[in-house]
């Protein structure tokens, strides 16, 4: 599967697609808060190919720590083509291959000597539908702790699962039944449960797919709250077809359209004061 | 011959209704279909089914019962002559009179009485016949008539076409119940004849088989000894060898196609597992009888191991490679079953491919690979055809899979070939060993089916 990756570390300077755009917005917007958040994740001129269709071109994003960044843009643009990216999912289909640079800590993921399975550790990832295994939702949180020997005893272990539940907002609902299936839960607790999973190892990045799609109002809102307390510990990248939830969640947000990242910036520039005509048709319901 | 030509002028009628009906429907509403209560195809099938249904019926039960009765009417148009004769003689005179009907060659220069009797049957047989063709040609023709009268407009001929089809699957799956059910019975009524003659304890807790019984009274011959306990630990000891070589092999096999392989290599190896299945059980059997058999034994000589040319071990492994498409088949569909969602959901978390199966796919799919092995053991219990030629006729009761051991299903194959009454205890014996071993296969696939439905449950 690695020979599908072909990881091409150009040392070419780093190319901002919208160039000085997001400077100028971070100088120009003061209130949000981290405007000069170190980056964690940047991307480098990242192009994504299936078999011979090109998914992505040529993108270039930065995702600050601690803040929540909204990926936006009509349905098959890559959104979930790049958030995939950022863990290496990709790796798991045969026929997908990316070249450009993405690192993490200033660390390029697709280095060859990077493990894979420690960068997913690193990195989690929240799925669109809620898929919590089929086993209790002890185990389903217990389950990446256990994988990466991060727990000695069982105590260690149920202190993880008890601090992950409480985390995701979910304790207090599922604390006196641990031991009934984790598909037994609502729709909304599993994927408070999937959240709970998650951050069970203890990652440093969220990746979150269209968490809220199958979700109703009420558990939408609470996974929003979720969201907002998590960023303090975590870097969030979260894909949305929701511009209300992009508005509400998020202080960076990206919008992609056929492939190409149009435009990224602060949240607030991005829905009031849009550089790309592309983006304002987007978000004002003009197409997509 | 002459059957086959009235049923398919039967036939041919029933086409022709189909058509004409479907016609009337449409004249009767001058060709707008809008008007019809029912499609035009309907009121086809609904003449169709007048047409040709009560004939079709009526001659296929006529064909079943025609023979019986001709035969009666024979043998009491000869009453005087068959008087106290036993049964035996009877229906040796009865094929006689048969032979000589249909025009085949008779044992002895036939008495004037027999010839008559074949004179008589022959002409009783054309007679049904004749009777036969008569009532189909009244009924399809009344039928076609009732039918064709029926059609207007507003005939619901969709609702009625539609019950008389659900009516017919019905039927058809009334027969396959009640076949089991006159096996079930005959079992049960055979075994309980045998169980008059031995003591059910002794059958089921005896140590010691051996079926031998005298045939006539001033022969030698054994008593008999109807202990079933070596046949039943021969097929189990048979049934965990082929498990020992089936299950894991079986298992490991769906791993490798359902995750590993590509879909090239699967498209491959998928196909060429099932062959496996497809080879007829006698050549597994000679191929253990002839190959794996003299091989072990020589193996066995070489290092000093008394190994029987007819062993268990032979037939238990030939009989494993046999079963192993059973389980790595069903395995690989209840593993690709398994929504990717669970995969990616581990795989995220920092899982490698192996501990996503351990942990996750496997436990996710327990349910449909412990059904698979339990319709692969009930298959194992029940196979015959290698252990009759591998593994040996003696009864032994022995755990050591060197020595050659007997199966239930084998011991009824010897019980039943070969010359006996049908009425003796060994004749009985194979009823009750195959009563038995009903009950364990049924057993065993009714907690397979429970298990298969709990696990789909899980997903639904
Ligand atoms: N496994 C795959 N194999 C082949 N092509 C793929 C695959 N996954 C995605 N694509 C293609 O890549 C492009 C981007 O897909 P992606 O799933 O990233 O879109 P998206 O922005 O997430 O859309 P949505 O909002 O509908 O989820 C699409 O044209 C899609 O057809
Ligand atoms: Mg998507």
């Amino acid at each position: 599967m690695t020979e599908a990756f072909h990881v091409e570390n150009n040392p070419q300077p780093v190319e901002e697609s919208v160039s000085g755009m997001s400077e100028a917005v971070e100088a120009g917007m003061p209130e949000v808060d981290a405007a000069h958040a170190p980056t964690k994740v940047k991307a480098d001129n990242v192009d994504v190919f299936y078999a011979e269709k090109q998914a992505l071109f040529d993108v270039s994003l930065d995702v600050p720590e601690n803040q929540v960044t909204a990926l936006i843009g009509p349905s098959g643009c890559g959104k979930s083509t790049f958030l995939r990216c950022i863990n290496r999912m990709n790796d798991t289909i045969p026929i997908c291959r990316v070249t450009g640079d993405i690192t993490i800590d200033d660390q390029d993921i697709y280095d060859p000597a990077i493990d894979v399975v420690q960068l997913r550790a690193r990195v989690g990832m929240v799925f669109q539908k809620p898929n919590p295994f089929p086993k209790s939702i002890y185990e389903n949180v217990a389950y990446g702790p256990r994988i990466h020997g991060m727990a000695q005893g069982k105590a260690d272990i149920d202190v993880l699962v008890e601090s992950s539940l409480q985390r995701a907002g979910l304790w207090n609902e599922v604390k006196d039944r641990l031991s009934e299936s984790g598909t037994s839960l609502s729709g909304g607790q599993q994927q408070r449960l999937c959240i709970a999973r998650a951050i069970a190892v203890n990652p440093d990045v969220i990746l979150m797919d269209e968490p809220c799609s199958a979700l109703d109002p009420i558990a939408t809102a609470r996974i929003e709250e979720l969201m907002d307390e998590l960023r303090q510990n975590y870097t969030i990248v979260i894909v949305t077809h929701s511009m209300q939830q992009a508005a509400r969640v998020s202080q960076r947000t990206a919008f992609f359209h056929l492939g190409y990242l149009v435009e990224s910036g602060a949240t607030e520039m991005i829905f009031t004061n849009p550089e790309d005509k592309r983006t304002q048709d987007y978000i004002t319901g003009r197409f997509g | 011959m002459n059957t086959l030509i009235l049923i398919i002028v039967l036939l041919g009628l029933t086409t022709f209704a189909y058509r004409y009906g479907r016609r009337k429907a449409l004249a009767s509403v001058e060709g707008s279909v809008a008007n019809l209560h029912s499609l035009p195809s309907y009121h086809g099938a609904y003449v169709a089914l007048w047409c040709g249904l009560p004939a079709l019926i009526v001659v296929a039960l006529w064909l079943m019962l025609q023979t019986d009765m001709v035969e009666r009417l024979v043998l009491s148009g000869i009453a005087d002559g068959i008087a106290g004769m036993s049964e035996g003689q009877i229906s040796l005179l009865l094929s006689d009179i048969r032979n000589l009907a249909t025009g085949d060659i008779t044992t002895r220069s036939p008495s004037p009485m027999v010839l008559a009797a074949a004179e008589r049957y022959v002409e009783l047989q054309r007679l049904g016949f004749a009777l036969m063709t008569g009532a189909a040609v009244i009924l399809t023709s009344g039928g076609l008539y009732f039918g064709l009268r029926a059609i207007q407009p507003a005939l619901r001929a969709r609702p009625q076409v539609e019950r008389i089809v659900r009516g017919l699957l019905f039927i058809a799956s009334v027969i396959a119940i009640l076949t089991t059910i006159g096996i079930v019975l005959s079992l049960m009524f055979e075994s309980n004849r045998f169980f008059g003659q031995v003591n059910p304890l002794e059958f089921l807790f005896g140590l010691n088989w051996s079926p031998q019984t005298a045939l006539r009274a001033d022969q030698v011959g054994g008593s008999g000894a109807f202990g079933a306990v070596p046949v039943f630990a021969g097929t189990l000891l048979i049934t965990v060898i082929a498990m020992i070589v089936a299950v894991p092999i079986g298992l490991m096999a769906a791993i490798y196609m359902a995750e590993y392989a590509s879909p090239t290599t699967r498209s491959l190896i998928k196909p060429a597992l099932e062959i496996l299945a497809g080879i007829p059980t006698v050549v597994y059997g000679f191929f253990a009888a002839l190959t794996i058999g003299p091989l072990f034994r020589g193996l066995g000589e070489s290092v000093g191991l008394p190994v029987a040319s007819e062993s268990a071990l032979a037939a238990g492994l030939v009989m494993g490679v046999m079963i192993i498409p059973f389980v790595s088949s069903l395995s690989d569909d209840v593993i690709n079953a398994v929504p990717q969602s669970l995969r990616d959901g581990s795989l995220a978390l920092g899982a490698t491919h192996s501990e996503t199966i351990r942990r996750v796919i496997l436990p996710a799919s327990l349910h449909g690979i412990v059904g698979a092995v339990l319709l692969a053991v009930s298959r194992a219990i029940g196979e015959t055809m290698i252990v009759v030629m591998a593994a040996g006729l003696s009864a032994n009761l022995t755990a050591n899979p060197l020595e050659a051991v007997t199966t239930v299903t084998v011991q009824i194959v010897t019980l039943l070939v070969g010359d006996q009454e049908f009425d003796s205890a060994k004749t009985l014996a194979a009823f009750a060993l195959g009563l038995v071993l009903f009950l364990v296969t049924l057993a065993l696939n009714i907690v397979a089916l429970r298990v298969v439905r709990k696990y789909r449950e899980e997903y639904d």
